[in-house]
């Protein structure tokens, strides 16, 4: 049986990690390669790396972060943000990326998602969504809507039939991050999450709201997610106390029954 | 654990593979290596990995365009050269996929299936037990039960049951470790599974073409 997976997840802007909440605020974490190493070495199951590749001025100054983090980080590694082609891809992959993160760039041509998948296999394409709850006049079956551009815009388009649609072009795990919920620590939001892993076969990765080891066990024994996203929990500079990887498992483990790869 | 003798371990250089995955561990293990993008960079390798993502069929075109299923079958499957196949490395060692139907290397009895859709959740995609239960020296040491990551939606049913080395549970009980003589392989990724990946891997690179026959 596959454990209850977490992965680490970090904003990346020129080589430093830093932590906003609800799309704003940015505060200054510290450098990336330092910060994954130290997940790593914690027993973290995987890292993913956000908006690193933002800024087309800093592309190679970002590629090298993600071949500093891949040199001593033997867990899979996931880049997105700013990925636009193949080419991208090939680059971040080379650089020492295992999956490639589509989110915006996704919803605008959704062939990207299937040019990936043909390219370097279903495994290695992620589709990421930002969703929030609207109101049941918005006439949208599951009650969310996908958005776009930092939460930013709305794309009118409903989360579980985008969920679906990624899965036959050809995504290969699907991250879906609660903007309602993201960076507020009081827990994911259940609901969207389980819809969207009950309409599709993929893995389905919580994210957006943990504040506790509580709520990502919820993730798995009430969402039916397959990873959880953690990332305030773990070094948010706002949290009164975070929590080592280790202390997390434990109580997946313990208090909840989950199987769990043991920390280093 | 053995040590390394200075052996070289050539990497097999798939353009859209995860070969530099493969060469950035050794490197932290310190082993030497290098890429091998044809059979003429041989010379001075004394030992074999062949990694591997993406589907078995375009793996194999990608290996007959570049002449390594004759080259290999002389030094691995006719000779002695330790090797080792890491995911779809360890699904072409059999005579068939059912993945884009393709035939592959044959050098073990055997066929590679699909998982149950209607059973589990595909890709699988994580990290899963793995439990040895073989004398091959690949194995012996390695605990029981521990965590390895795993990509895979396909899975190798050896013809020949010994030459599982060991077995892990996802839906069916399947053989997540290949052993026979000097051909090694695994259906997780050794070079993505922590610590306990990279002592595996270098248990590889240190195994002697004398423990292996």
């Amino acid at each position: 049986m596959l454990t209850a997976r977490l992965i680490a997840c970090f904003d990346v802007v020129d080589g430093r990690v830093t932590k906003a909440r609800r799309f704003q605020d940015n505060i200054d974490v510290g450098d990336a390669s330092e910060i994954a190493a130290a997940v790593y070495a914690d027993g973290i199951d995987e890292v993913i790396f956000y908006d690193i590749l933002a800024s087309a001025q800093r592309r190679q100054a970002d590629l090298a972060t993600i071949e500093a983090v891949a040199a001593q980080v033997f867990v899979p590694l996931t880049v997105g943000g700013g990925i636009r082609s193949v080419a991208d891809m090939h680059a971040v992959l080379e650089a020492g990326a295992e999956k490639i993160s589509l989110d915006s760039m996704a919803v605008r041509n959704p062939e990207i998602i299937a040019a990936g998948s043909r390219e370097f296999g279903r495994q290695c394409i992620v589709q990421s969504m930002q969703v929030r709850q609207v109101p049941p006049a918005s006439g949208l079956p599951s009650g969310y809507e996908v958005m776009i551009d930092g939460a930013r815009v709305a794309t009118g388009l409903d989360a579980v039939a985008w969920a679906r649609r990624g899965e036959e072009l050809g995504a290969g795990e699907i991250v879906v991050n609660s903007i309602d919920q993201d960076g507020t620590h009081q827990g994911y939001d259940l609901d969207i999450t389980r819809a969207i892993a009950g309409a599709v076969n993929l893995p389905v990765i919580a994210s957006g709201g943990a504040g506790s080891a509580d709520h990502v066990a919820a993730a798995f024994t009430q969402a039916h997610a397959s990873a959880a996203i953690i990332s305030s929990l773990l070094y948010s500079p706002r949290m009164e106390r975070t929590m080592p990887v280790g202390d997390i498992k434990a109580v997946l483990a313990k208090a909840h029954g989950l199987p769990v790869r043991p920390a280093a | 654990m053995s040590t390394n003798d200075g052996a070289v371990v050539g990497v097999i250089d798939y353009t859209t593979g995860n070969s530099r995955s493969v060469t950035r561990a050794l490197n932290f293990l310190q082993v030497p290596n290098r890429l091998l993008s044809s059979p003429g960079d041989l010379a001075g390798v004394d030992r074999i990995v062949l990694p591997g993502v993406g589907a078995a069929g375009t793996s194999m075109d990608y290996l007959e365009d570049a002449g390594w299923p004759a080259a290999l079958g002389e030094l691995v499957a006719a000779g002695d050269m330790p090797f080792l196949g890491i995911c779809v490395g360890l699904q072409l060692l059999f005579e068939s996929s059912a993945e884009q139907d393709a035939r592959c290397l044959g050098w073990l009895p055997g066929m590679v299936r699909p998982f149950d859709r209607g059973q589990v959740r595909v890709p699988q995609m994580g990290w899963n037990q793995v439990r040895p239960h073989s004398g091959h020296p690949f194995v012996t040491g390695m605990p029981a039960d521990d965590y390895f990551y795993f990509v895979n939606s396909y899975y190798a049913e050896p013809g020949n049951a010994a030459d599982a080395a060991a077995m892990t549970e996802y839906g069916v009980p399947f053989a997540s470790v290949i052993a026979r003589g000097n051909i090694m392989a695994t259906q997780f990724h050794v070079e993505k599974s922590g610590k306990l990946g990279l002592e595996l891997l270098r248990r590889f690179a240190g195994l002697s073409r004398g423990e292996l026959c």
